[in-house]
């Protein structure tokens, strides 16, 4: 372990640093790779490919320069404070997540016993961020985009917390540096070589887990909040400019947060099987990323391949199959993990 | 559930096209070669034209603009009279408005108009889009050669060659 003497509020700066930091930078990632890159390719076409030189990198720095540039349009009929604050509180939402998230077995900014359900419960904020930005526009669109996403996110918040009750039944903990220790250190049946990856012994988990997920996200196909060819973009339809801009580092924020506690619920998180101590440290953030990029390749796959339910359709695969499917999930796992 | 296969043979062909190299063209790098009788421009044969106006009254978008006048030449034979002959003074296109129909090729009864498949044209300004007819005219060297006539077809009375 290396020795660093760093007072505790340079610690605190780096930490901060590091959480405000990651947002943008994930979002820009898995905007430029998934959403430009992936989907062009998806479509057979080339996607952004002048931006920067080398295959239109730049492009989403660029759009980001663009929406700070654009003048601030706020509707006349608009509750001004709470549309000024409505995207910041879903950026927020996201930020807070990645405070619980291990790097590594000494990186991790806050070392929370309830780690899992802390950052569950802060990440369905969002959806307060949702509500008050319908409310505020004074839109009947963007109202309804904000209602339909608080019905969404409430039903699939469910599925999304059974589906990780399993893991931490089989954990025994709910800290996530704890879980990834015990994926790491655990085995199948004595089997031991590469631990225990939760997604092999919690697959139902793990499937309703990027189900629910995608839903959380309101990515296709359970796009309703902001479905363009009904609500023109719900919630978001009056928002111009910087607050768009945050709407676009949420969206893809929470993807890269709702990826990163996917990997280190269900893929080990920053673990790989033999690497302990300082290499794990060392090591560690670029094997979470790679795990979260392959959770992210999934979503975003589902993503671009599948047309949107209907909104009775969204509420029904909720209630009546996945939810059901959590609590038989729960039941067995809880079986298994007194018998074995 | 019986939805189940059709999903996932849903995502197997976003994965193949992905995997697959896209289609597009990087048109300003590399180029594609268009049909031989793509339309891409209208070329005038000066030499041709009778200014019958008959193009220009045809075309939808009225983008023809023709200016003529009639001279008086001597008779061809001994003791005939003057002939009158019809010059060309202007005859411009305006591609900014020309909607690419070809009926202004269709109806010439000269053979004044062709297509071309040249098509990279575009201008910044809008009113460089109106070509004139020496501009026009230049455009004929890329005018492609006639399509032979099908087999046993007899050649018509104004067909050359």
């Amino acid at each position: 372990m290396v020795a660093l003497e760093i007072g505790w509020g340079t610690t605190l700066a780096i930490k901060t640093l590091v959480v405000v930091m990651v947002i943008p930078l994930g979002a820009l990632i898995l905007g430029y790779t998934f959403l430009l890159k992936m989907m062009s390719h998806m479509q057979s076409r080339l996607g952004p490919m002048d931006p920067g030189g080398f295959h239109g990198w730049f492009q989403l720095v660029g759009d980001g320069i663009k929406f700070l540039q654009k003048e601030d349009i706020m509707p006349a009929d608009a509750d001004k404070k709470v549309f000024a604050m409505a995207p910041v509180v879903v950026v927020l939402s996201t930020f807070l997540v990645f405070a619980v998230i291990p790097m590594g077995p000494d990186l991790v900014v806050v070392n929370l016993d309830v780690g899992i359900f802390y950052a569950l419960a802060v990440s369905s904020l969002s959806v307060i961020g949702i509500l008050m930005a319908g409310w505020s526009s004074a839109n009947k669109f963007a109202l309804l985009g904000a209602l339909r996403a608080a019905a969404q996110l409430i039903a699939y918040e469910l599925p999304l917390l059974l589906a990780v009750i399993g893991v931490a039944i089989q954990a025994g903990t709910l800290n996530l540096q704890d879980i990834v220790l015990a994926q790491q250190n655990g085995g199948i049946f004595g089997w031991d070589v590469i631990g225990n990856p939760y997604i092999l012994t919690q697959f139902v988990g793990f499937g309703l887990f990027m189900i629910a997920a995608q839903a959380e996200l309101s990515q296709t196909p359970f796009d309703m909040p902001v479905a363009e060819s009904e609500l023109v973009s719900g919630y978001m339809v009056e928002y111009t400019g910087f607050r768009f801009l945050f709407f676009f580092i949420g969206e893809f924020g929470t993807a890269f947060a709702f990826a990163a506690i996917a990997a280190t619920l269900f893929l080990g998180g920053w673990a790989i099987p033999g690497v302990t101590g300082d290499l794990a440290n060392i090591l560690g953030p670029l094997v979470l990323f790679a795990k979260l990029m392959a959770v992210a390749f999934l979503m975003f796959w589902v993503r671009f391949t599948y047309p949107r339910l209907r909104e009775d359709q969204l509420q029904a695969l909720a209630w009546k199959v996945l939810i059901p499917i959590g609590l038989v999930n729960i039941l067995v796992t809880g079986i298994l993990k007194v018998t074995l | 559930m019986p939805k189940l296969p059709g999903l996932i043979g849903g995502l197997g062909i976003t994965l193949k096209t992905m995997l697959k190299p896209a289609v597009t063209v990087q048109y300003p790098h590399e180029k594609e070669t268009p049909a031989p009788r793509a339309r891409g421009v209208i070329a005038l044969k000066e030499e041709n034209c009778t200014a019958c106006m008959l193009c220009a009254r045809q075309c939808p978008d009225w983008c023809i603009y023709i200016e003529g006048h009639k001279e008086q030449r001597p008779p061809r034979r001994e003791g005939g009279r003057e002939r009158s002959v019809s010059l060309l003074d202007r005859f411009d296109i305006d591609y900014s408005l020309c909607m690419y129909c070809g009926i202004c090729v269709d109806v010439c009864p000269f053979d004044a108009l062709f297509w071309s498949p040249e098509y990279e044209y575009s201008e910044n300004r809008i009113g460089d889009l109106l070509h004139d007819k020496q501009k026009l005219g230049e455009w004929m060297a890329t005018v492609p050669e006639r399509e032979p006539l099908e087999i046993g077809a007899e050649p018509g009375k104004t067909a050359k060659k």
